[in-house]
Protein backbone atom coordinates (compact mmCIF):
# COMPACT_ATOMS: atom_id res chain seq x y z
CA UNK A 1 0.00 0.00 0.00
CA UNK A 2 2.79 2.56 0.80
CA UNK A 3 4.71 1.93 -2.48
CA UNK A 4 0.86 2.64 -3.80
CA UNK A 5 0.80 5.76 -2.03
CA UNK A 6 4.89 6.45 -2.99
CA UNK A 7 4.08 6.43 -6.37
CA UNK A 8 0.99 7.88 -6.79
CA UNK A 9 2.96 11.00 -5.08
CA UNK A 10 5.74 10.62 -7.36
CA UNK A 11 3.43 10.57 -10.13
CA UNK A 12 2.04 13.93 -9.09
CA UNK A 13 5.20 15.48 -9.08
CA UNK A 14 6.24 14.16 -12.76
CA UNK A 15 3.22 15.09 -14.11
CA UNK A 16 2.67 18.10 -12.80
CA UNK A 17 6.14 19.20 -15.11
CA UNK A 18 4.72 17.29 -18.06
CA UNK A 19 1.93 18.98 -18.10
CA UNK A 20 3.46 22.67 -17.57
CA UNK A 21 5.61 21.36 -21.09
CA UNK A 22 2.45 19.61 -22.54
CA UNK A 23 0.79 23.40 -22.17
CA UNK A 24 3.48 24.31 -24.68
CA UNK A 25 2.69 22.05 -27.11
CA UNK A 26 -0.82 21.92 -27.06
CA UNK A 27 -1.22 25.91 -27.06
CA UNK A 28 1.06 25.88 -30.13
CA UNK A 29 -0.83 22.95 -32.27
CA UNK A 30 -3.88 25.01 -31.19
CA UNK A 31 -3.04 27.92 -33.09
CA UNK A 32 -1.29 26.73 -35.69
CA UNK A 33 -1.77 23.37 -35.75
CA UNK A 34 1.85 22.57 -35.72
CA UNK A 35 3.81 20.04 -33.65
CA UNK A 36 6.99 22.00 -32.22
CA UNK A 37 9.07 19.44 -32.11
CA UNK A 38 11.88 21.69 -30.95
CA UNK A 39 9.52 22.53 -27.38
CA UNK A 40 11.90 19.78 -25.55
CA UNK A 41 15.01 21.65 -26.37
CA UNK A 42 13.90 24.75 -24.68
CA UNK A 43 12.77 22.92 -21.35
CA UNK A 44 15.82 21.74 -21.66
CA UNK A 45 17.89 24.99 -22.19
CA UNK A 46 15.75 26.50 -19.53
CA UNK A 47 17.64 24.03 -16.98
CA UNK A 48 20.59 24.73 -18.48
CA UNK A 49 20.70 28.65 -18.76
CA UNK A 50 19.64 28.67 -14.84
CA UNK A 51 22.88 26.03 -13.67
CA UNK A 52 24.44 29.01 -15.62
CA UNK A 53 23.44 31.40 -13.74
CA UNK A 54 22.98 30.00 -10.57
CA UNK A 55 27.09 29.56 -11.30
CA UNK A 56 27.55 32.95 -12.17
CA UNK A 57 25.47 34.40 -9.50
CA UNK A 58 27.53 32.29 -6.64
CA UNK A 59 30.85 33.54 -8.43
CA UNK A 60 30.11 36.87 -7.51
CA UNK A 61 30.50 36.12 -3.56
CA UNK A 62 26.64 36.63 -3.17
CA UNK A 63 25.24 35.43 0.42
CA UNK A 64 21.74 34.78 -0.59
CA UNK A 65 20.17 31.89 0.70
CA UNK A 66 19.78 29.15 -1.86
CA UNK A 67 16.43 28.80 -2.95
CA UNK A 68 16.46 32.90 -3.55
CA UNK A 69 19.65 32.33 -5.83
CA UNK A 70 17.88 29.41 -7.80
CA UNK A 71 14.64 31.48 -8.06
CA UNK A 72 16.86 34.63 -9.48
CA UNK A 73 18.82 32.40 -11.84
CA UNK A 74 15.34 31.49 -13.26
CA UNK A 75 13.66 34.90 -13.65
CA UNK A 76 16.32 35.75 -15.80
CA UNK A 77 16.97 32.50 -17.75
CA UNK A 78 12.61 32.99 -18.52
CA UNK A 79 13.02 35.83 -20.65
CA UNK A 80 15.90 33.68 -22.54
CA UNK A 81 14.36 31.25 -23.13
CA UNK A 82 11.42 33.07 -24.38
CA UNK A 83 13.20 35.00 -27.12
CA UNK A 84 14.28 31.25 -27.85
CA UNK A 85 10.73 31.19 -28.48
CA UNK A 86 10.23 34.00 -30.39
CA UNK A 87 13.24 33.19 -32.40
CA UNK A 88 11.89 29.56 -33.36
CA UNK A 89 8.82 30.73 -34.41
CA UNK A 90 10.35 33.42 -36.72
CA UNK A 91 12.93 32.24 -38.33
CA UNK A 92 11.71 28.21 -38.26
CA UNK A 93 7.91 27.93 -38.56
CA UNK A 94 7.26 31.34 -40.15
CA UNK A 95 8.58 31.56 -43.66
CA UNK A 96 6.64 27.78 -43.80
CA UNK A 97 3.46 29.15 -42.74
CA UNK A 98 1.52 28.28 -46.18
CA UNK A 99 3.79 24.98 -46.80
CA UNK A 100 2.56 21.72 -46.76
CA UNK A 101 1.82 20.31 -42.98
CA UNK A 102 4.97 17.96 -43.59
CA UNK A 103 7.43 20.62 -44.01
CA UNK A 104 6.61 22.67 -40.85
CA UNK A 105 7.00 18.62 -39.19
CA UNK A 106 10.42 18.11 -40.64
CA UNK A 107 11.83 21.50 -39.28
CA UNK A 108 10.87 21.06 -36.23
CA UNK A 109 12.69 17.87 -36.01
CA UNK A 110 15.54 19.28 -37.64
CA UNK A 111 15.60 22.77 -35.31
CA UNK A 112 15.12 19.83 -32.20
CA UNK A 113 19.00 18.38 -33.20
CA UNK A 114 20.20 21.52 -33.92
CA UNK A 115 19.20 23.21 -30.68
CA UNK A 116 20.73 19.78 -28.65
CA UNK A 117 24.38 20.45 -30.62
CA UNK A 118 24.32 24.04 -29.89
CA UNK A 119 23.56 22.68 -26.23
CA UNK A 120 26.77 20.29 -26.19
CA UNK A 121 28.70 23.23 -28.06
CA UNK A 122 28.25 25.24 -24.82
CA UNK A 123 27.62 22.79 -21.58
CA UNK A 124 29.17 19.79 -23.23
CA UNK A 125 28.03 16.28 -23.41
CA UNK A 126 28.04 15.40 -19.53
CA UNK A 127 25.84 15.25 -17.14
CA UNK A 128 25.98 18.51 -14.99
CA UNK A 129 24.63 18.67 -11.47
CA UNK A 130 22.10 20.83 -10.05
CA UNK A 131 23.90 23.17 -7.10
CA UNK A 132 22.63 21.77 -4.19
CA UNK A 133 21.43 25.12 -3.13
CA UNK A 134 17.70 23.81 -2.35
CA UNK A 135 16.42 21.69 0.58
CA UNK A 136 14.92 18.37 -0.13
CA UNK A 137 13.71 17.57 3.39
CA UNK A 138 11.14 14.66 3.78
CA UNK A 139 8.03 14.83 4.68
CA UNK A 140 6.15 11.70 5.84
CA UNK A 141 2.67 11.33 4.36
CA UNK A 142 0.87 8.48 5.46
CA UNK A 143 4.09 6.13 5.28
CA UNK A 144 5.06 7.85 1.56
CA UNK A 145 7.67 10.19 1.50
CA UNK A 146 8.13 13.52 -0.65
CA UNK A 147 10.64 16.17 -0.60
CA UNK A 148 9.45 19.56 0.21
CA UNK A 149 10.74 20.86 -2.63
CA UNK A 150 8.52 18.31 -4.64
CA UNK A 151 5.69 19.84 -3.30
CA UNK A 152 6.88 23.68 -3.67
CA UNK A 153 7.00 21.55 -7.63
CA UNK A 154 3.58 20.16 -7.36
CA UNK A 155 1.90 23.65 -5.97
CA UNK A 156 3.67 26.10 -8.55
CA UNK A 157 2.98 24.13 -11.11
CA UNK A 158 -0.79 24.17 -10.50
CA UNK A 159 -0.74 27.75 -10.02
CA UNK A 160 1.06 28.61 -13.13
CA UNK A 161 -1.41 26.44 -14.97
CA UNK A 162 -4.32 28.18 -13.07
CA UNK A 163 -3.05 31.58 -14.05
CA UNK A 164 -2.15 30.32 -17.45
CA UNK A 165 -5.92 29.10 -17.89
CA UNK A 166 -7.19 32.10 -16.29
CA UNK A 167 -5.39 34.09 -18.86
CA UNK A 168 -6.74 32.56 -22.12
CA UNK A 169 -10.42 32.56 -20.54
CA UNK A 170 -10.92 35.25 -19.19
CA UNK A 171 -8.35 38.41 -20.90
CA UNK A 172 -8.06 40.02 -24.06
CA UNK A 173 -5.13 38.50 -25.08
CA UNK A 174 -6.53 35.01 -24.16
CA UNK A 175 -9.47 35.96 -26.30
CA UNK A 176 -7.42 37.02 -28.96
CA UNK A 177 -5.82 33.38 -29.14
CA UNK A 178 -8.64 31.63 -29.12
CA UNK A 179 -10.12 33.59 -31.97
CA UNK A 180 -7.02 33.16 -33.80
CA UNK A 181 -6.83 28.98 -32.90
CA UNK A 182 -10.58 28.90 -34.40
CA UNK A 183 -10.42 30.91 -37.51
CA UNK A 184 -7.05 33.20 -38.08
CA UNK A 185 -8.26 34.94 -41.01
CA UNK A 186 -11.41 36.17 -39.51
CA UNK A 187 -9.53 36.99 -36.58
CA UNK A 188 -7.49 38.92 -38.67
CA UNK A 189 -10.58 40.49 -39.74
CA UNK A 190 -11.50 42.07 -36.43
CA UNK A 191 -8.30 43.74 -35.69
CA UNK A 192 -6.82 40.56 -34.14
CA UNK A 193 -2.44 40.66 -35.46
CA UNK A 194 -2.59 37.09 -36.13
CA UNK A 195 1.43 37.17 -36.00
CA UNK A 196 1.49 38.77 -32.48
CA UNK A 197 -0.27 36.69 -31.09
CA UNK A 198 1.36 33.49 -32.79
CA UNK A 199 4.16 34.73 -31.45
CA UNK A 200 3.00 35.09 -27.86
CA UNK A 201 2.25 31.87 -27.84
CA UNK A 202 5.66 30.68 -28.32
CA UNK A 203 6.90 32.98 -25.93
CA UNK A 204 4.50 31.97 -23.16
CA UNK A 205 4.70 28.26 -24.16
CA UNK A 206 8.52 28.36 -23.46
CA UNK A 207 8.10 30.69 -20.56
CA UNK A 208 6.45 28.09 -19.21
CA UNK A 209 9.12 25.16 -20.57
CA UNK A 210 11.90 27.32 -18.65
CA UNK A 211 10.41 26.68 -15.82
CA UNK A 212 9.65 23.00 -16.38
CA UNK A 213 13.51 22.67 -16.82
CA UNK A 214 14.60 23.82 -14.22
CA UNK A 215 12.05 21.61 -12.30
CA UNK A 216 13.09 18.63 -13.78
CA UNK A 217 17.03 19.97 -13.19
CA UNK A 218 15.68 20.58 -9.42
CA UNK A 219 13.84 17.58 -8.86
CA UNK A 220 16.92 15.16 -10.32
CA UNK A 221 19.50 17.22 -9.30
CA UNK A 222 20.98 17.20 -12.55
CA UNK A 223 20.46 18.62 -16.32
CA UNK A 224 21.95 17.28 -19.83
CA UNK A 225 22.11 18.59 -23.31
CA UNK A 226 19.98 15.21 -24.16
CA UNK A 227 17.24 15.87 -21.72
CA UNK A 228 14.79 17.97 -23.51
CA UNK A 229 14.15 14.66 -25.87
CA UNK A 230 12.73 12.50 -24.09
CA UNK A 231 10.80 14.51 -21.64
CA UNK A 232 9.60 16.46 -24.70
CA UNK A 233 8.21 13.45 -26.20
CA UNK A 234 6.39 12.53 -22.89
CA UNK A 235 5.09 15.60 -22.48
CA UNK A 236 3.95 15.24 -26.39
CA UNK A 237 2.14 12.37 -25.29
CA UNK A 238 0.85 13.97 -22.40
CA UNK A 239 -1.07 16.45 -24.85
CA UNK A 240 -2.08 13.60 -27.14
CA UNK A 241 -3.47 11.77 -23.89
CA UNK A 242 -5.43 15.10 -23.01
CA UNK A 243 -6.29 15.99 -26.52
CA UNK A 244 -3.93 17.89 -28.28
CA UNK A 245 -5.02 21.41 -28.80
CA UNK A 246 -6.84 21.54 -25.75
CA UNK A 247 -5.09 23.47 -22.37
CA UNK A 248 -7.14 21.05 -19.64
CA UNK A 249 -6.63 18.27 -21.73
CA UNK A 250 -2.69 18.85 -21.60
CA UNK A 251 -2.73 19.45 -17.73
CA UNK A 252 -5.39 16.12 -17.24
CA UNK A 253 -3.28 14.24 -19.46
CA UNK A 254 0.48 15.47 -17.71
CA UNK A 255 -0.95 14.53 -14.49
CA UNK A 256 -2.39 11.24 -15.66
CA UNK A 257 0.63 10.22 -17.49
CA UNK A 258 2.69 11.12 -14.93
CA UNK A 259 0.68 8.25 -12.68
CA UNK A 260 1.02 5.76 -14.91
CA UNK A 261 4.01 6.04 -15.61
CA UNK A 262 5.38 6.37 -11.92
CA UNK A 263 2.81 3.39 -10.88
CA UNK A 264 3.52 1.37 -13.80
CA UNK A 265 7.74 2.05 -12.72
CA UNK A 266 6.86 0.68 -9.46
CA UNK A 267 4.62 -2.13 -10.26
CA UNK A 268 6.59 -3.55 -13.34
CA UNK A 269 8.60 -5.88 -11.33
CA UNK A 270 6.30 -7.30 -9.91
CA UNK A 271 4.35 -7.53 -12.67
CA UNK A 272 7.01 -9.53 -14.71
CA UNK A 273 8.43 -11.26 -12.00
CA UNK A 274 11.23 -9.44 -11.53
CA UNK A 275 12.19 -9.54 -15.79
CA UNK A 276 11.43 -5.73 -16.19
CA UNK A 277 12.99 -3.23 -13.67
CA UNK A 278 11.79 -0.21 -12.45
CA UNK A 279 14.01 1.47 -15.38
CA UNK A 280 11.62 0.01 -18.23
CA UNK A 281 9.61 2.84 -16.74
CA UNK A 282 9.35 4.75 -20.39
CA UNK A 283 7.60 2.09 -21.83
CA UNK A 284 4.36 3.29 -20.20
CA UNK A 285 4.71 7.01 -21.62
CA UNK A 286 4.53 5.27 -25.18
CA UNK A 287 2.29 2.52 -24.62
CA UNK A 288 -0.07 4.79 -23.65
CA UNK A 289 0.75 7.21 -26.79
CA UNK A 290 0.12 4.38 -28.89
CA UNK A 291 -3.15 3.33 -27.15
CA UNK A 292 -4.80 7.09 -27.54
CA UNK A 293 -3.69 7.13 -30.94
CA UNK A 294 -5.55 3.40 -31.78
CA UNK A 295 -8.68 3.90 -29.53
CA UNK A 296 -9.23 7.53 -28.81
CA UNK A 297 -6.92 9.71 -31.64
CA UNK A 298 -8.49 12.96 -30.39
CA UNK A 299 -8.00 12.46 -26.61
CA UNK A 300 -9.73 12.65 -23.56
CA UNK A 301 -10.97 16.04 -24.16
CA UNK A 302 -10.41 16.72 -27.45
CA UNK A 303 -13.63 16.53 -29.07
CA UNK A 304 -13.06 20.04 -30.73
CA UNK A 305 -9.80 18.84 -32.55
CA UNK A 306 -11.50 16.33 -34.48
CA UNK A 307 -12.87 18.91 -36.78
CA UNK A 308 -9.36 20.64 -37.19
CA UNK A 309 -7.48 17.75 -37.80
CA UNK B 1 -21.45 67.03 -54.71
CA UNK B 2 -21.72 63.62 -52.67
CA UNK B 3 -18.62 62.64 -50.06
CA UNK B 4 -17.13 60.07 -51.26
CA UNK B 5 -15.75 57.33 -48.33
CA UNK B 6 -14.70 54.59 -50.39
CA UNK B 7 -13.01 55.18 -54.09
CA UNK B 8 -11.53 52.01 -55.83
CA UNK B 9 -9.88 52.37 -59.57
CA UNK B 10 -8.87 50.01 -61.95
CA UNK B 11 -8.94 46.74 -59.63
CA UNK B 12 -7.74 43.39 -61.17
CA UNK B 13 -7.41 40.52 -59.54
CA UNK B 14 -6.41 36.68 -61.60
CA UNK B 15 -6.73 33.46 -59.80
CA UNK B 16 -3.93 31.54 -62.53
CA UNK B 17 -6.13 32.12 -65.63
CA UNK B 18 -9.21 33.02 -64.09
CA UNK B 19 -9.45 37.24 -64.72
CA UNK B 20 -12.23 37.48 -61.34
CA UNK B 21 -11.94 41.40 -61.26
CA UNK B 22 -11.47 42.98 -64.48
CA UNK B 23 -10.83 46.85 -64.25
CA UNK B 24 -13.18 47.41 -61.45
CA UNK B 25 -13.67 50.83 -59.99
CA UNK B 26 -16.61 52.66 -57.81
CA UNK B 27 -17.42 54.84 -55.35
CA UNK B 28 -19.40 54.65 -52.39
CA UNK B 29 -20.48 57.89 -50.74
CA UNK B 30 -20.68 58.41 -46.98
CA UNK B 31 -24.22 57.11 -45.50
CA UNK B 32 -25.16 55.93 -48.62
CA UNK B 33 -26.63 52.52 -48.48
CA UNK B 34 -24.92 50.78 -51.70
CA UNK B 35 -25.61 47.45 -53.25
CA UNK B 36 -23.65 44.91 -55.07
CA UNK B 37 -25.56 42.48 -57.35
CA UNK B 38 -24.71 40.00 -60.30
CA UNK B 39 -25.34 36.23 -61.47
CA UNK B 40 -23.12 34.00 -59.72
CA UNK B 41 -19.39 33.93 -60.03
CA UNK B 42 -19.71 37.49 -60.92
CA UNK B 43 -16.90 38.23 -58.59
CA UNK B 44 -18.97 40.18 -55.84
CA UNK B 45 -17.42 37.86 -52.65
CA UNK B 46 -13.85 38.34 -54.58
CA UNK B 47 -14.50 42.33 -54.77
CA UNK B 48 -15.74 42.19 -50.93
CA UNK B 49 -12.35 40.20 -50.39
CA UNK B 50 -10.16 42.76 -52.04
CA UNK B 51 -11.86 45.84 -50.08
CA UNK B 52 -11.66 43.68 -46.64
CA UNK B 53 -7.62 42.50 -47.26
CA UNK B 54 -8.29 39.06 -47.31
CA UNK B 55 -7.05 39.09 -50.97
CA UNK B 56 -4.62 41.47 -52.08
CA UNK B 57 -4.81 42.71 -55.40
CA UNK B 58 -2.81 42.61 -58.56
CA UNK B 59 -3.40 46.14 -60.11
CA UNK B 60 -5.52 49.10 -59.30
CA UNK B 61 -6.12 51.81 -56.34
CA UNK B 62 -7.51 51.55 -53.49
CA UNK B 63 -8.60 54.41 -50.49
CA UNK B 64 -11.16 54.75 -47.85
CA UNK B 65 -11.26 57.66 -45.88
CA UNK B 66 -8.23 59.76 -47.31
CA UNK B 67 -6.41 56.59 -46.52
CA UNK B 68 -4.81 54.24 -49.02
CA UNK B 69 -5.90 50.63 -48.16
CA UNK B 70 -4.38 48.99 -51.22
CA UNK B 71 -2.65 45.70 -50.31
CA UNK B 72 -3.70 46.02 -46.82
CA UNK B 73 -2.97 43.41 -44.47
CA UNK B 74 -7.04 42.77 -42.90
CA UNK B 75 -6.39 43.73 -39.34
CA UNK B 76 -4.71 47.52 -41.14
CA UNK B 77 -8.31 47.48 -43.14
CA UNK B 78 -10.03 46.77 -40.41
CA UNK B 79 -8.66 49.39 -38.27
CA UNK B 80 -8.95 51.96 -40.75
CA UNK B 81 -13.20 51.37 -40.48
CA UNK B 82 -13.94 48.74 -42.90
CA UNK B 83 -15.64 45.92 -41.31
CA UNK B 84 -17.51 42.79 -43.02
CA UNK B 85 -19.92 39.82 -42.60
CA UNK B 86 -19.73 36.67 -44.44
CA UNK B 87 -21.58 35.02 -46.62
CA UNK B 88 -20.98 31.47 -44.98
CA UNK B 89 -21.07 32.37 -41.09
CA UNK B 90 -17.32 32.41 -39.99
CA UNK B 91 -18.24 32.95 -36.14
CA UNK B 92 -15.73 31.84 -33.23
CA UNK B 93 -17.94 28.19 -32.66
CA UNK B 94 -16.76 27.86 -29.56
CA UNK B 95 -16.96 30.82 -27.75
CA UNK B 96 -20.07 32.50 -26.67
CA UNK B 97 -21.87 35.49 -28.66
CA UNK B 98 -20.74 37.94 -25.96
CA UNK B 99 -16.87 36.79 -26.50
CA UNK B 100 -17.29 36.88 -30.40
CA UNK B 101 -18.39 40.33 -29.86
CA UNK B 102 -15.59 41.41 -27.39
CA UNK B 103 -13.21 40.28 -29.89
CA UNK B 104 -14.24 42.71 -32.48
CA UNK B 105 -12.97 45.11 -29.80
CA UNK B 106 -10.05 44.36 -30.22
CA UNK B 107 -8.60 46.46 -32.67
CA UNK B 108 -10.60 49.91 -30.94
CA UNK B 109 -8.48 48.56 -27.70
CA UNK B 110 -4.77 48.99 -26.15
CA UNK B 111 -4.45 46.41 -23.83
CA UNK B 112 -1.20 44.49 -24.20
CA UNK B 113 -0.02 41.39 -23.32
CA UNK B 114 1.57 42.45 -20.25
CA UNK B 115 -1.86 44.15 -18.72
CA UNK B 116 -2.70 40.74 -19.65
CA UNK B 117 -0.26 39.34 -16.88
CA UNK B 118 -0.12 42.88 -14.75
CA UNK B 119 -4.18 43.41 -14.08
CA UNK B 120 -3.61 46.86 -13.32
CA UNK B 121 -6.66 49.49 -12.98
CA UNK B 122 -6.74 50.90 -17.00
CA UNK B 123 -6.76 46.85 -18.53
CA UNK B 124 -9.46 46.15 -15.66
CA UNK B 125 -11.27 49.08 -16.83
CA UNK B 126 -10.86 48.66 -20.72
CA UNK B 127 -12.08 44.84 -20.32
CA UNK B 128 -15.07 45.95 -18.08
CA UNK B 129 -15.88 48.75 -21.07
CA UNK B 130 -15.29 46.10 -24.02
CA UNK B 131 -17.90 43.82 -22.02
CA UNK B 132 -20.29 46.61 -21.45
CA UNK B 133 -20.02 47.80 -25.12
CA UNK B 134 -20.49 44.44 -26.55
CA UNK B 135 -23.57 43.41 -24.65
CA UNK B 136 -25.30 46.66 -25.62
CA UNK B 137 -24.01 45.49 -29.41
CA UNK B 138 -26.18 42.10 -28.79
CA UNK B 139 -28.91 44.01 -27.25
CA UNK B 140 -28.63 46.39 -30.80
CA UNK B 141 -29.50 43.50 -33.12
CA UNK B 142 -31.91 42.25 -30.64
CA UNK B 143 -30.08 39.06 -29.18
CA UNK B 144 -29.27 40.16 -25.77
CA UNK B 145 -30.96 37.42 -24.31
CA UNK B 146 -28.53 34.56 -25.76
CA UNK B 147 -25.35 36.49 -24.89
CA UNK B 148 -23.44 33.52 -22.58
CA UNK B 149 -24.77 30.79 -25.48
CA UNK B 150 -21.94 29.38 -27.62
CA UNK B 151 -22.24 30.81 -30.96
CA UNK B 152 -22.64 27.45 -32.86
CA UNK B 153 -25.46 26.39 -30.73
CA UNK B 154 -27.61 29.56 -32.29
CA UNK B 155 -29.94 29.46 -34.23
CA UNK B 156 -29.29 30.91 -37.89
CA UNK B 157 -30.97 33.97 -37.56
CA UNK B 158 -29.25 34.71 -34.44
CA UNK B 159 -25.99 33.59 -35.97
CA UNK B 160 -26.68 36.12 -38.49
CA UNK B 161 -27.44 38.62 -36.26
CA UNK B 162 -24.13 37.89 -34.06
CA UNK B 163 -22.18 38.15 -36.83
CA UNK B 164 -23.28 41.72 -37.21
CA UNK B 165 -22.74 42.35 -33.92
CA UNK B 166 -19.38 41.35 -34.37
CA UNK B 167 -18.33 43.53 -37.20
CA UNK B 168 -20.32 46.54 -35.63
CA UNK B 169 -17.98 45.93 -32.54
CA UNK B 170 -14.90 47.37 -34.67
CA UNK B 171 -16.83 50.71 -35.17
CA UNK B 172 -16.87 50.74 -38.35
CA UNK B 173 -17.05 53.61 -41.02
CA UNK B 174 -18.62 51.09 -43.79
CA UNK B 175 -19.88 47.53 -42.64
CA UNK B 176 -20.07 45.40 -45.69
CA UNK B 177 -23.02 42.42 -45.66
CA UNK B 178 -22.21 39.31 -48.21
CA UNK B 179 -25.45 37.72 -48.26
CA UNK B 180 -27.15 38.85 -45.03
CA UNK B 181 -30.62 37.95 -46.14
CA UNK B 182 -29.47 34.36 -47.61
CA UNK B 183 -31.96 31.57 -46.34
CA UNK B 184 -34.02 33.37 -44.60
CA UNK B 185 -37.66 33.73 -44.30
CA UNK B 186 -39.81 36.69 -45.23
CA UNK B 187 -40.81 37.83 -41.96
CA UNK B 188 -36.70 37.35 -40.92
CA UNK B 189 -35.44 39.34 -44.14
CA UNK B 190 -38.07 42.09 -42.61
CA UNK B 191 -36.56 42.63 -39.33
CA UNK B 192 -33.19 42.50 -41.00
CA UNK B 193 -34.11 45.13 -43.15
CA UNK B 194 -35.09 47.14 -40.36
CA UNK B 195 -32.07 46.27 -38.43
CA UNK B 196 -29.54 47.54 -41.72
CA UNK B 197 -31.84 50.68 -42.09
CA UNK B 198 -31.30 51.39 -38.26
CA UNK B 199 -27.36 51.17 -38.97
CA UNK B 200 -27.60 53.18 -41.65
CA UNK B 201 -29.31 56.14 -39.51
CA UNK B 202 -26.61 55.71 -36.74
CA UNK B 203 -23.94 57.37 -39.55
CA UNK B 204 -22.55 54.12 -40.84
CA UNK B 205 -22.51 53.18 -44.55
CA UNK B 206 -23.58 50.10 -45.84
CA UNK B 207 -22.20 47.95 -48.58
CA UNK B 208 -24.25 45.43 -49.77
CA UNK B 209 -24.39 41.65 -51.50
CA UNK B 210 -27.60 39.95 -51.94
CA UNK B 211 -29.25 37.96 -54.17
CA UNK B 212 -32.60 39.20 -53.10
CA UNK B 213 -33.23 42.23 -55.73
CA UNK B 214 -36.31 43.24 -54.00
CA UNK B 215 -34.69 43.54 -51.03
CA UNK B 216 -32.15 45.62 -52.61
CA UNK B 217 -34.33 47.63 -54.76
CA UNK B 218 -36.34 48.95 -51.77
CA UNK B 219 -32.65 49.51 -49.57
CA UNK B 220 -30.31 50.58 -51.38
CA UNK B 221 -29.65 53.84 -52.79
CA UNK B 222 -27.41 53.13 -55.59
CA UNK B 223 -26.44 49.59 -57.52
CA UNK B 224 -23.44 48.25 -59.13
CA UNK B 225 -23.82 45.01 -61.24
CA UNK B 226 -20.67 42.34 -61.84
CA UNK B 227 -20.73 40.33 -64.48
CA UNK B 228 -18.01 37.89 -65.36
CA UNK B 229 -15.22 40.33 -63.24
CA UNK B 230 -16.40 43.41 -65.17
CA UNK B 231 -18.87 46.44 -63.84
CA UNK B 232 -21.76 46.36 -66.05
CA UNK B 233 -23.55 48.94 -64.65
CA UNK B 234 -24.28 51.22 -62.33
CA UNK B 235 -27.01 53.83 -60.92
CA UNK B 236 -30.13 53.98 -58.60
CA UNK B 237 -31.88 51.04 -58.32
CA UNK B 238 -34.66 52.06 -61.15
CA UNK B 239 -32.34 52.88 -63.86
CA UNK B 240 -30.03 49.66 -63.06
CA UNK B 241 -33.32 47.72 -63.31
CA UNK B 242 -34.04 49.03 -66.55
CA UNK B 243 -30.56 49.12 -67.98
CA UNK B 244 -30.24 45.89 -71.14
CA UNK B 245 -26.87 44.82 -70.48
CA UNK B 246 -28.40 44.09 -66.76
CA UNK B 247 -31.25 42.51 -68.28
CA UNK B 248 -29.29 40.46 -70.34
CA UNK B 249 -26.62 39.47 -67.84
CA UNK B 250 -29.27 38.10 -65.74
CA UNK B 251 -31.86 36.35 -68.28
CA UNK B 252 -29.75 35.84 -71.50
CA UNK B 253 -29.57 38.03 -74.56
CA UNK B 254 -33.44 37.19 -76.24
CA UNK B 255 -34.97 39.12 -73.11
CA UNK B 256 -32.51 42.17 -73.63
Amino acid sequence: MDIFLQQILNGLVLGSIYALIALGYTMVYGIMGLINFAHGEVVMFGAMVTISIIGMLTGMGLSLPGPVVVLLALMLAIPVCMLMGFAIERIAYRPLRNAPRLAPLITAIGLSIVLQNVAILIWGRNYIPFPPLLPHDPINVLGASITDLQVFIVISAIAIMAGLLFMVEKTKLGRAMRATSQNPAVAGLMGVNVNTIISATFVLGAGLGAVAGVMVAANYDQAHSHMGFLIGLKAFTAAVLGGIGNLGGAVVGGILLGVIESLGAGYIGDLTGGFLGSHYQDIFAFAVLILVLVFRPSGLLGERVAERA
Amino acid sequence: MADALLKIEGIHKRFGGLHALNDVGLTINRGEIYGLIGPNGAGKTTLFNVLTGLYQPDEGKFTFNGQDLFRQKPHVVVKAGIARTFQNIRLFGEMTALENVMVGRHVRTKAGALGAILRDRATMAEEKAIRDRARELLNYVGIGNVANERARNLSYGHQRRLEIARALATDPTLLALDEPAAGMNPRETEDLQALMEKVRSSGVTLLLIEHDVKLMMTLCDRIAVLDYGKKIAEGVPQEVKSNPRVIEAYLGAAHA
